[in-house]
């Protein structure tokens, strides 16, 4: 069947199965491998994507049902060659090591940044339970957020 | 991973997808956050060979007061709830659960009506909805009708919901000033989902226990009222010996599941443990 998705303001037509999970659609329909696919069984958040503002996990939804939405993945944040605040305080603060959970971590964030208040460090490692770090560089990630809340 | 191939089938409104679900028969599958389905599926656990999205049906998207009631739309979503002033202010402790499911992106697409009628018994709104006296509203093409909570959980993964229904509402009385209640989750670390869980819900007659509504789930199969710790708590007065002597009998004569991770001799003495925290955070004491 053919589908419309509006991915980072862009309109893509694109051939799936009803089966297709909307993040093989992002990746190998649309093209944008920014979104990663960790463990594919909707514990790791490495999915990550914005649907309408709210994050979602790209794993654990068919792209049929994300028409009509507006999705934003990774690479919708930086505008004009100006990196997003998120990705400026990764950036600084040393928010990765390997770098493969951190599309997934920096689209939790903007979510969390602009729907949660409680932004203290132990409420915000709770709200980061839906995302797993592999080389564990928990403690930057955290700072990162948490710096780029003071920004915001 | 890749589900086994099903068409897809949009409904716009509820008419809609119940007219389909009535055409289809046992073979169709509801979508609605899809976040218990959607893996289900993938691992083929599940294989509908026809999916009805109902995700877009905006008119069972709703949280309202009426009357001594709260009425929320089955298709509301866990992160919905938690955030509803209404829930926070009239119903505090399943603003609380809501909040306790999963994590952002699941409690973002997951819905409360998809949850209840997927039946988990490690779930964390089923103990919660027990202890609350809530009814079920559920809807074919020809009626409709109200189910109350203690009739709904049948089995592990198997409600109290006919084919050609669709779990459309849940209704909750909204506390009153002398109604306390609280819930406690105690998780697997990996997966979240409840070892064991708890709920009550307390009516005080000043210093008294007039009535109490306690419920369970992780440990069970099925989710289940436990009116033995329910009736001794009546007439006593609400302090910590009554709440430890009353959890002596938590789940007594029960069938207690374990495994690997958690035994049942485990999971039993946790969940007396747990209710009597749930129990002194009820009465903040």
């Amino acid at each position: 069947m053919r589908i419309n998705l509006k991915i980072n303001g862009e309109n893509y037509e694109l051939e799936v199965e009803p089966r297709t999970l909307l993040v093989y659609a992002i990746r190998e329909l649309a093209g944008l491998t920014g979104t990663h696919v960790g463990c594919d069984t909707s514990s790791c958040g490495a999915c990550t994507v914005l649907i309408d503002g709210k994050a979602i996990k790209s794993c654990t939804l068919f792209a049929v049902q994300a028409q009509g939405s507006d999705i934003t993945t990774v690479e919708g944040l930086a505008k004009d060659g100006e990196l997003h605040p998120i990705q400026r305080s990764f950036k600084e603060k040393h928010g990765l090591q390997c770098g493969f959970c951190t599309p997934g971590m920096i689209m939790l964030a903007c979510d969390i940044l602009e729907n949660e208040t409680d932004l203290k460090e132990d409420n915000l490692r709770r709200l980061l339970k839906g995302n797993l770090c592999r080389c564990t560089g928990y403690q930057n990630i955290v700072d990162a957020i948490s710096d780029a809340s003071m920004v915001k | 991973m890749i589900p086994a191939p099903f068409e897809y089938y949009k409904a716009n409104s509820t008419d809609e997808a119940l007219k389909l679900i009535r055409d289809f028969g046992e073979e169709a599958k509801f979508l609605a956050g899809g976040q218990s389905l959607i893996p289900m599926m993938k691992v083929r656990f599940a294989r509908p060979t026809k999916l009805i999205d109902i995700s877009k049906v905006q008119e069972l998207r709703y949280i309202s007061l009426d009357g001594d009631y709260i009425k929320i739309g089955g298709l509301t979503t866990h992160r919905e709830l938690e955030k509803s002033s209404i829930i926070i202010e009239k119903i505090p402790v399943l603003a609380h659960c809501a909040h306790e499911i999963a994590d952002i992106q699941i409690r973002n697409v997951g819905t409360i009506g998809g949850s209840l009628a997927h039946a988990d018994p490690s779930a964390d709104y089923p103990p919660v909805v027990l202890a609350l006296n809530a009814v079920i509203v559920a809807k074919s093409i020809a009626q409709e009708r109200e189910i109350p909570i203690n009739d709904f959980f049948l089995e592990a993964f198997t409600a109290e919901l006919r084919p050609d229904e669709l779990l459309v509402e849940i209704k909750i009385p909204v506390m009153k000033p002398n109604e306390k209640a609280a819930y406690i989750k105690i998780g697997h670390p990996a997966t979240g989902f409840s070892v064991v869980n708890c709920a009550v819900k307390i009516t005080l007659d000043k210093e008294k226990i007039e009535k109490a509504r306690v419920a369970f789930g992780g440990f069970v199969t099925v989710p289940y009222l436990d009116e033995k710790v329910g009736e001794f708590l009546i007439g006593k007065p609400a302090n910590i010996d009554t709440i430890t002597q009353a959890s002596e009998l938590v789940a007594e004569g029960r069938e207690v599941i374990g495994d690997y991770y958690a035994d049942a001799d485990y999971r039993r003495h946790l969940a007396k443990s747990v209710f009597v925290r749930v129990m002194k955070k009820a009465l903040e004491i």
